[in-house]
């Protein structure tokens, strides 16, 4: 160590945000241990692929003849399909132009997937893998995030879209994407003012907005999907998931028209996904969560650049 | 202008008004649209709002502003004098642009004024001055604790608050950008 030189900057910042890169060390070793316990595989595929899942407004960035996956998901869902029954993996994704407080191009997600279950059974054992990890890392289930205590031994507040428009916003969700408000909605009247000492969970989006969730056989208005809130900040997002062949190949031309009209490069179509569709999946669902904001509600810290140790982007 | 480009510390106009983003989040709810919630000030009238932009619009108009560095010179009126650092070229400014940092201005003090289309809208003094303390109840002596304030008025009649062991005749350092006590510079 020298003492005629100053300590260069990145080095400063790198030592003032370790408490939350070891915070965030024991986090995600306790996340795999209850994967783990739990009876899930952990697995790993490509971060370069050939054919991401075309959505509406996430764009995965190019990288030569590649794309770096805005998601794992189609290949993992490839594995379900081979009789893979529980699976997780975490990993680096990639969403271009998506930066500021809470977002990063690159991002590290937590997926998994189980067969045999819905969104609100993933939510379930969610909940419980929440629980467990703060009182393991904390040695309490109080965090305080941001002058506010969330406490995760109590249960989740859980509104309906539906019921979130209407109390937060007093209107409903048909009105709001009629006028193309649906989502400056959520982001001005009802993120803010969500409960904030729990867990909130957000379920049954419109049928519009299901992606590659499945559309509610009793409810066939709203699909079955649903949004993890801790501390006003979006966490993670379920599927009972979407196992109709001929449903999806509506939904990815759907999404393939609409980033078309916006410009967004063309992706090449997953075959395999779609064979593995059409040879059939029992029900599954699947969780995507990301666990650099859930790192950064448990440690308090003020954006996504605090923990993670380099940011590129 | 693109949306894109929104970031904290940019001034926009707004129906002609122009608005300084004081805060700035890039928001992306649920695999929706990108958005960008700003609070804003308003420059000119010092009012405060938010606005939520989505990543279609385009048209947004940056602010045509000016810094410039001027001296305060004197008093005329209603009207403060300035004079440009570089073109000697003379400014008169309201007391609705400057509000209380009128009673901060020192003759010949270096301002940055903030011109809105060639007019002036916000003017920064430097960030601390010395006065003296022409009147205040007398102090306790021995007192020193910092955390206890009383009223105190400077030479221009300006109220501040200041520590109780602050007597008639001291000077003290003031930072203009809040009007707030920092610390005693000498004693009377």
């Amino acid at each position: 160590m020298s003492k005629e030189l100053k300590k260069p900057d990145d080095l400063k910042r790198l030592s003032a945000i370790k408490d939350n890169l070891i915070l965030r060390s024991h986090i995600i070793r306790e996340i795999r241990s209850c994967f783990y316990h739990d009876g899930f595989l952990e697995i790993e595929t490509p971060v370069a692929i050939k054919a991401p899942a075309p959505e509406d407004y996430i764009n995965a960035p190019q990288a030569g003849a590649h794309f770096l996956r805005s998601s794992p998901e189609l290949q993992m869902k490839r594995m379900v399909a081979a009789g893979y029954h529980k699976i997780f993996q975490i990993g680096q994704c990639f969403r271009e132009g998506e930066i500021g407080n809470r977002h990063n191009v690159e991002f590290t997600m937590l997926e998994w997937y189980e067969t045999k279950q819905n969104y609100l059974g993933l939510m379930e054992f969610l909940k419980k893998i929440i629980f467990k990890t703060v009182v393991r890392v904390k040695g309490t289930p109080l965090v305080n995030f941001r002058g506010q205590e969330i406490d995760f031994s109590l249960d989740w507040d859980v509104f309906t879209i539906r019921e979130a428009f209407k109390k937060f916003a007093d209107t409903d969700p048909e009105t709001a994407i009629a006028n193309d408000e649906f989502e400056i909605i959520l982001v001005e009247k009802i993120e803010p003012n969500l409960p904030k000492d729990r867990g909130v969970l957000l379920k049954d989006y419109p049928s519009s907005m299901a992606a590659l969730s499945k559309i509610n056989d009793k409810c066939p208005e709203t699909a079955e999907r649903c949004e993890l809130y801790l501390g006003g900040i979006e966490i993670s997002n379920a599927y009972s998931e979407l196992v109709d062949y001929n449903e999806q190949i509506i939904r990815f031309a759907k999404a393939h028209a609409t980033r078309k009209r916006q410009g967004l490069p063309e992706y090449q179509e997953d075959n395999d996904f779609f064979d593995a569709l059409k040879y059939g999946i029992d029900d599954f669902a699947g969780c995507a969560l990301g666990i650099d904001r859930l790192v950064m509600v448990i440690s308090d810290a003020p954006d996504i650049k605090s923990v993670n140790s380099f940011t590129e982007f | 202008m693109d949306v894109s480009e929104l970031k904290k510390g940019l001034k926009i106009v707004i129906d002609g008004q122009p608005w300084n983003i004081t805060e700035f989040e890039f928001c992306k709810p649920g695999k929706g649209q990108a958005m960008y919630r700003c609070k804003m000030k308003n420059l000119l009238t010092g009012s405060t709002t938010e606005k939520t932009y989505r990543s279609s619009e385009k048209d947004i108009e940056k602010a045509d502003l000016e810094e410039r560095e001027m001296y305060y010179s004197y008093k005329e009126g209603d009207f403060y004098i300035f004079s440009d650092a570089e073109t000697y070229e003379e400014m008169r400014i309201t007391k609705e642009v400057l509000k209380n940092q009128a009673y901060f201005l020192l003759e010949e003090a270096l301002c940055t004024v903030l011109l809105f289309n060639g007019k002036p809208v916000e003017v920064t003094l430097p960030f601390f001055i010395e006065k003296q303390i022409v009147a205040t109840e007398p102090g306790a002596r021995g007192d020193t604790a910092t955390n206890v304030l009383k009223p105190a008025k400077i030479d221009n009649g300006f109220e501040i608050q200041v520590p109780l062991f602050i007597n008639q005749g001291d000077t003290v350092k003031i930072d203009t950008r809040t009007g707030e006590y920092v610390e005693r510079v000498k004693k009377a």
